[in-house]
This record gives structure tokens, sequence and C-alpha cells, in this order.
């Protein structure tokens, strides 16, 4: 096991798929020659060369494209936005090409492609800057949707990613890039799409949270255990296809829910597992399925109300203690 | 504009009121000042007096409901006149106000406690009083499949979640208090067997009173760390002073104390002398009051529960005043028909049970008081008196403290002035 930070893992993922395949390749703005607006693709220009690492102009629908039309010809893109707020301009080449093209030529057509960068808020970003893209993707039928909280699980689910052969919306985080973890070094270490984590074990109440709401999540955690109730924890890893058996299991051993999520709350991650879970677990809930979520509101700018914007810690342990009747 | 009638604050420690009886009718025309319903509180049954001219248009609640401070009781208006609009705003016209909603009516449709309190009335009705919504029990999910699989019908059992939700840990208090089944001989045929005896126990709702006097005295026995401190007093001069007063009030028509107006009198006069022990502990603020004036309230024993009202300024006021005040709360409280000014402000408590035989007991404090005296019998007993066995008469006072408040050196020298008091009688004239 080695100490890597998350862009270190995210690095070594690519480095590992595409010294093994050599039809995966990189593409987006400032990757290459700038080695990654994060440093994720540091050093990797050097390794393979300018026809595999590619950097692009500041034309995100038109490289979305072009990562869809090498799919259909048979390469393994690897399309990186520097962040998923500009994959709004490409939102036609995600949602209608890459997500149906298989679907409408019949499956003629695989689209091996990952979309990867990171994805929703960073402290002071502003409204536009801001946005969790993991409910919005996860809507359409044809994309998968991986969101890791800790670079063991972004390693072993990114290679996974690039070797699926369908589109895969790979969501990272800016303020996470620099987290450290324990990261297997196995040589081919692939975590399977769609199959969620427990990471802390308790029968009280079950927290289901992913990437930076994980975190907080786990903190509310030890925050209920001083108060003598034990949480548990899952981290879904993979939003779609959902691990939605995981986390019925859970509920039949806790009877409650809190979804932390940090997406707005309407038509969101946290409303279809609510959803999900009150239709396969309904006589097993003791209390309502609680949502901890951003606010139904663009995100504002100054630091104290983009704090109170997020989910918070002290905001999930007070869900869990309402649907825990907690008195 | 229809004009909501909601259920108002009563006392300071009520969060719900039952509503006990109309006293009018749908479509009745109604006056302000005319009363429309009966409402038993945590402490009394009150009367409810509406503020406006109107047709009782709607009685949102059935007898017997409990309506949280601010949930909607009734809608009065104009013949006619639509109210869903109103209903609509009060939670989908169920009669439960949105919870961070509190009473806040002061204009139109207000309403209060009428002056005068009429005695109680016997509930009449069948239905159980604590449900919070007319017939439709609340209940999770897992609640209604436990109490399924285990046989435990819904509505035994009283809910403890939000709006009186039955959750999962009521359904399992319920199971636990069932009786187990007696065991099986395999003998016999499943047909001659008993079905589990579903009248081995009695359940009994429980009413507003029983529920505050189990909200204060759990909060009280939990947050205030009790300690308590016993004295055996030597009551042989305030026996013989108690049968002298009253010979006196019998041959001159006076009004005749009791042996606990002489405990009262000595505890006011001893909390002056030591206001560490007429003090409050108060968290929120961060202070520890201690109370300019001697208020002691007096536990009275009532069918289903105790209330406390006080005497005020007692140790400014007489022992014949006393035992009148004394004599006329213990009245109202069995007529039910104390008023909040009856009960509220106490900075001591006493309680007595001599007169069950009890030697001593401790109880539990009184919040937000410091202290309360727990009063037992008085004994015959041999004591020594000058090297000498000679009969006298002794009683125990118990008090227990707040220790936040009270240290155990401010306990034994209250309880020790109130030993000399009672010692002494005569000392409570100086």
């Amino acid at each position: 096991m080695a100490v890597l930070q998350f862009r270190e893992a995210i690095r070594a993922a690519m480095v590992e798929e595409m010294a093994r395949d050599e039809n995966i390749f990189l593409i987006g703005e400032e990757v290459a020659e700038y080695n990654g607006a994060y440093k994720v693709s540091e050093g990797m220009l050097d390794r393979f060369g300018a026809g595999r690492v590619i950097d692009t102009p500041i034309s995100e629908s038109g490289f979305a494209g072009l990562g869809v039309g090498a799919a259909m010809a048979g390469l393994r893109p690897v399309v990186e936005f520097m962040t998923f707020n500009f994959s709004f301009v490409a939102f036609d080449q995600l949602v209608n090409n890459a997500a149906k093209i298989r679907y409408m030529s019949g499956g003629q057509y695989a689209i091996p492609i990952v979309f990867r960068g990171p994805n929703g808020a960073a402290g002071q970003l502003a409204a536009t800057h801001n946005t969790a893209v993991e409910s919005l993707y996860s809507y359409f039928p044809g994309l998968k949707v991986v969101a890791p909280s800790n670079p063991d699980d972004a390693k072993g689910l990114l290679k996974s990613a690039i070797r699926d052969d369908d589109p895969v919306i790979f969501l990272e985080s800016e303020s996470m890039y620099g987290l450290k973890g324990e990261v297997s070094d196995a040589a081919d270490y692939l975590i399977p799409l769609g199959k969620a984590r427990i990471a802390r074990e308790g029968a009280d109440v079950t927290l289901v949270a992913h990437q930076k709401s994980y975190w907080r999540a786990l903190e509310a955690a030890d925050r209920l255990a001083e108060d003598g109730y034990e949480a548990e924890v899952i981290d879904p890893r993979t939003i779609r296809p959902l691990d939605i058996d995981a986390i019925a299991a859970s509920v039949r051993k806790t009877n409650r829910l809190v979804v932390v999520d940090e997406s707005n709350p309407f038509a969101s991650f946290s409303s279809e597992v609510a959803c999900q879970v009150q239709e396969r677990v309904f006589d097993w809930l003791d209390a309502p399925v609680l949502r901890v979520t951003a606010k139904d509101a663009p995100a504002p700018y100054a630091k104290n109300l983009i704090e109170y914007y997020m989910p918070r810690t002290e905001d999930i342990v007070a869900a869990a203690k309402k649907a825990l009747y907690a008195r | 504009m229809p004009i909501p009638v909601e259920m108002p604050k009563m006392s300071d420690t009520m969060e719900e009121g039952v509503l006990v009886s109309w006293l009018a009718e749908e479509g009745d025309a109604v006056s302000s000042g005319d009363i429309i319903a009966q409402v038993e509180t945590d402490k009394a049954t009150m009367d409810l007096e509406v503020y406006d001219d109107g047709v009782l248009l709607k009685k949102v609640i059935p007898a017997g409901a409990a309506v949280p401070i601010g949930g909607l009781i009734a809608v009065l208006g104009e013949a006619g006149e639509d109210i869903s609009g109103l209903l609509a705003g009060y939670d989908g016209g169920a009669g439960v106000a949105h919870s961070e909603a509190p009473a806040a009516s002061t204009g139109d449709g207000a309403i209060q406690p009428a002056e005068a309190a009429a005695p109680p009335q016997t509930t009449e009705t069948a239905e159980p009083p604590v449900l919070a919504d007319a017939g439709r029990v609340k209940s999770s999910p897992l609640a209604r499949r436990l109490a399924e699989e285990h046989g435990v019908a819904l509505q035994q059992i009283a809910g403890s979640g939000p709006e009186g939700r039955i959750v999962k840990r009521d359904v399992e208090a319920a199971i636990r208090q069932a009786v187990p089944g007696r065991s099986v001989d395999p003998g016999y045929s499943a047909a001659a067997l008993e079905a589990p005896a579903e009248d081995a126990f009695e359940t009994l709702p429980i009413s507003q009173m029983r529920k505050t006097i189990a909200r204060r005295l759990a909060e009280s026995k939990y947050t205030s760390p009790h300690f308590y401190v016993t004295v055996d007093v030597d009551v042989e001069q305030a026996v013989a002073a108690r049968a002298r007063i009253n010979a006196k009030a019998e041959a001159e028509g006076g009004v005749k104390i009791s042996f606990n107006d002489l405990v009262t009198k000595a505890c006011a006069l001893a909390l002056s002398r030591h206001p560490a022990a007429n003090a409050s502990w108060f968290e929120q603020e961060g202070v520890i009051r201690r109370h300019g004036q001697v208020h002691v309230a007096i536990a009275v024993a009532i069918d289903d529960g105790l209330v406390t009202p006080v005497i005020r300024h007692a140790d400014r006021k007489g022992l014949a005043q006393i035992a009148a005040e004394t004599r006329e709360l213990a009245r109202r409280a069995r007529d039910r028909s104390l008023q909040p000014e009856d009960w509220e402000g106490s900075t001591f408590t006493t309680s007595n049970l001599g007169m069950y035989g009890v030697e001593e007991f401790t109880a539990i404090i009184n919040p937000p008081n410091a202290c309360i005296l727990a009063i037992g019998a008085i004994r015959d007993e041999a004591v020594v008196r000058d090297g000498a066995i000679a009969p006298g008469k002794r009683m125990k006072l118990t008090l227990s403290s707040d220790h936040r408040v009270v240290d155990g050196a401010v306990a034994a020298a209250f309880v020790g002035t109130v030993r000399s008091y009672l010692e002494e009688p005569l000392s409570m004239l100086l």
C-alpha cells in the first residue's frame, strides 16, 4: 500500500491503463504542456507524447464531441473538463450523443469514453462554478456516474470506468485533490462500478453520503456516537448504477435513513434514494427518510453564506437525531 | 373573513390542551365573551371564551382530542362563508398547527381563559383522549408491522413521535408490557388453548397532568444533582403550642391551624434567613437567582396526580393567614379550579406524607426551586431527657437540595434553622 494524493491516484489509474491499452488517450484544456490545471496529468505528456495527451482550445463542445466520435471509431478517450461546470456548454454531446448513440444504433456502436474532472463546490467559487452535477447526469439513461471519496476508490473506480464500454461521468473535487490515503498497489486494481462501501457500521441510523459530504457524514457519526447513537455510514461510490441493495439492507437494520448530498434538493440524488428506499423497505422505516443537501438556491459567494449553504456536519447530526426521535 | 380560534397558552408549563367538551354547536351564533368549550390543561380545566361575534362555522377538533398550543380548534365567521383557505393554512385542515408557529394571535379571534373557571366536567366521550387527530392513529410503517406481528393493537399505544406518531420504541414498550403467555402442555389440543390474555392489563390514557409530572420531575431528577439532609426534630413544644392556638381559635371562632402550617411558617422564616437556599439555577442565563421574596409551594395530592399551589410571601404572613390560604388552595386543587397565578412563582416547596404514617422520605425538587422539604409523621418516642428516659414527640424532615445551587453546609444550616423554629415555636415571633 502506498500513500497517494487523490490526484496521484487518478494519474496512476490513467497511466496504468494507457500503458496497458494504446487506444486510450487523454484530451482536455491544459492537460499536456501545463501538466493539468490541477496537476492531475503531471508528466503524462513526457511519457505518452503529444499523440495521446492532447491539449485543446477552450471549446468543450468541440473536444467532447471529438471524444464521442473517437469512441465510435474504436478508441477509448478520457476527456478532462477543467471543471464540470464547463461541461454544460457540451451538454448535448454528453446527454444526447454519448448517452444515446448505443441505444439509437441498435447496439452497433459502443461509446467507451470517460468524462472526468472536478465537481461541485470548492470554497468561494460563486453560483456558476459551484454546481454538483451527479444528480443531473445520473438522470440520463445511458450514462454511468462515479463519485469517489478517497484515493483508493478513485484509482480502482477510474480503471474500471476506462475499461467500461459505456460513457462514464467520473467526478472529482478541487478541494479533495490533495487528500492523501492508502492506495492499493495491486497490479490490476479494479473496483466494480455500482458497488457501495460500508465505511462505518452501526445499528441506529444509516447515513448515505459521497465525495465531500462523506467526510462530513463520518464526523457526524463520531458526534452521534458521543450521544450513544451508532450511525452506519454508506459511501455509494457509484451514483449510477446505484447500489440500492446495500442501502436497503442497511435500512432494514437501522430503520432510519439520512441522505447527504451537495446537490440542490429538487429532483436530485437524495430524492432518488429516498424514493427507492420507501418503495423497497417501507415496512422497515420507523421515520421519514430525511435529506441534508445544498440549499435550494444558487450558491452564494460570501464565505459565511457558502458555508451555510452546503451540507454541514451539524445539519447531518440534527437530521439523524430527528430520524431517531432523539429526546 | 373567517376567524380562527386557536389553543391558547393557559399556563407557563402547558404544551397542549385536551378539548374536554364543546359548549356550542356548529351553526350557533356566538358573541364576544361567550364560552364555547372547556379545555383540560396540565393543571386545570378552563373555559374558552371567544372575543368575536359570529357563527361557529366549524368545530375542527372533536371532544377528547389533544391540541398543541396554536393548533386550530374552531372557525368563526359569517354563515356560509368559505373556510377552506383557512383550514388549508393549518396543516391540511387538521387541528394541529405547524409546531414552529406558536400562538401569536393577538387580533381577531384571539381567545384566552375566562376569569372564573368552571368546575371540571367528567369526560363522557368514549374516545381515547390522547390521540392527536380524530380517529386516525399515526404510526410509522415499521411500528405498524411490528404491532401486527406481535398482535398489539395500535389504538392501545400512546405515540411518542411527532404529533403523537407511534414509532418502533412505543410498540416495543407495549410488547414488553404484555403479559407473557403461560407455558403450554403439548397434551392438550390446540383448540383448548386460551387465547393470549388480552385482558391481562389495563390501559389508562396519560392525562395532561401525568404528562407534566413525568416531564418536569424526570427533568429535575436527571439534571439537578440531588442530595439529602435529614434531621429529627423534637416537636413536643410545637405540638403543645398548636393545641393552645387551636383551643383559642375554637373558643373565638378563629382559624384552626394544622401542624403543616407551622412547618410552612418555619420554612418561610428560615428561607428569609438563608437566601442561598431560596434560589434557582438558570442554566440558559448562566446565573443563580436568589429570590427577593419567599413563596412556599405546598404539594397537594389530588385524583390522578398532584399540584403545588403557592403561599406567597409566607415569611410575612401570620399562621392564621397561612392556614386559611392553604385550606382554600387545597380546596381549589381538589376542584381542579386552580388558576395559573395559584401555582406559579414558587421559590421553595414542601411535601408532607406524615398523615400516611410515613416516617421519612425523599422528595424530587420542584423546578426551578433549589430545595424541597419532605415532612414525615410525628412519632411518640422514648427520648432521653436529663439522663432519664421520657415520652417525647419527634418528626423527621428531609431536605432535597440541588447541589448546583446549594452545598451541604448551606442545606445543614437551613434545616437547622427550621428545626430550631419548630423546637422553640415562640422564636417564630421574634
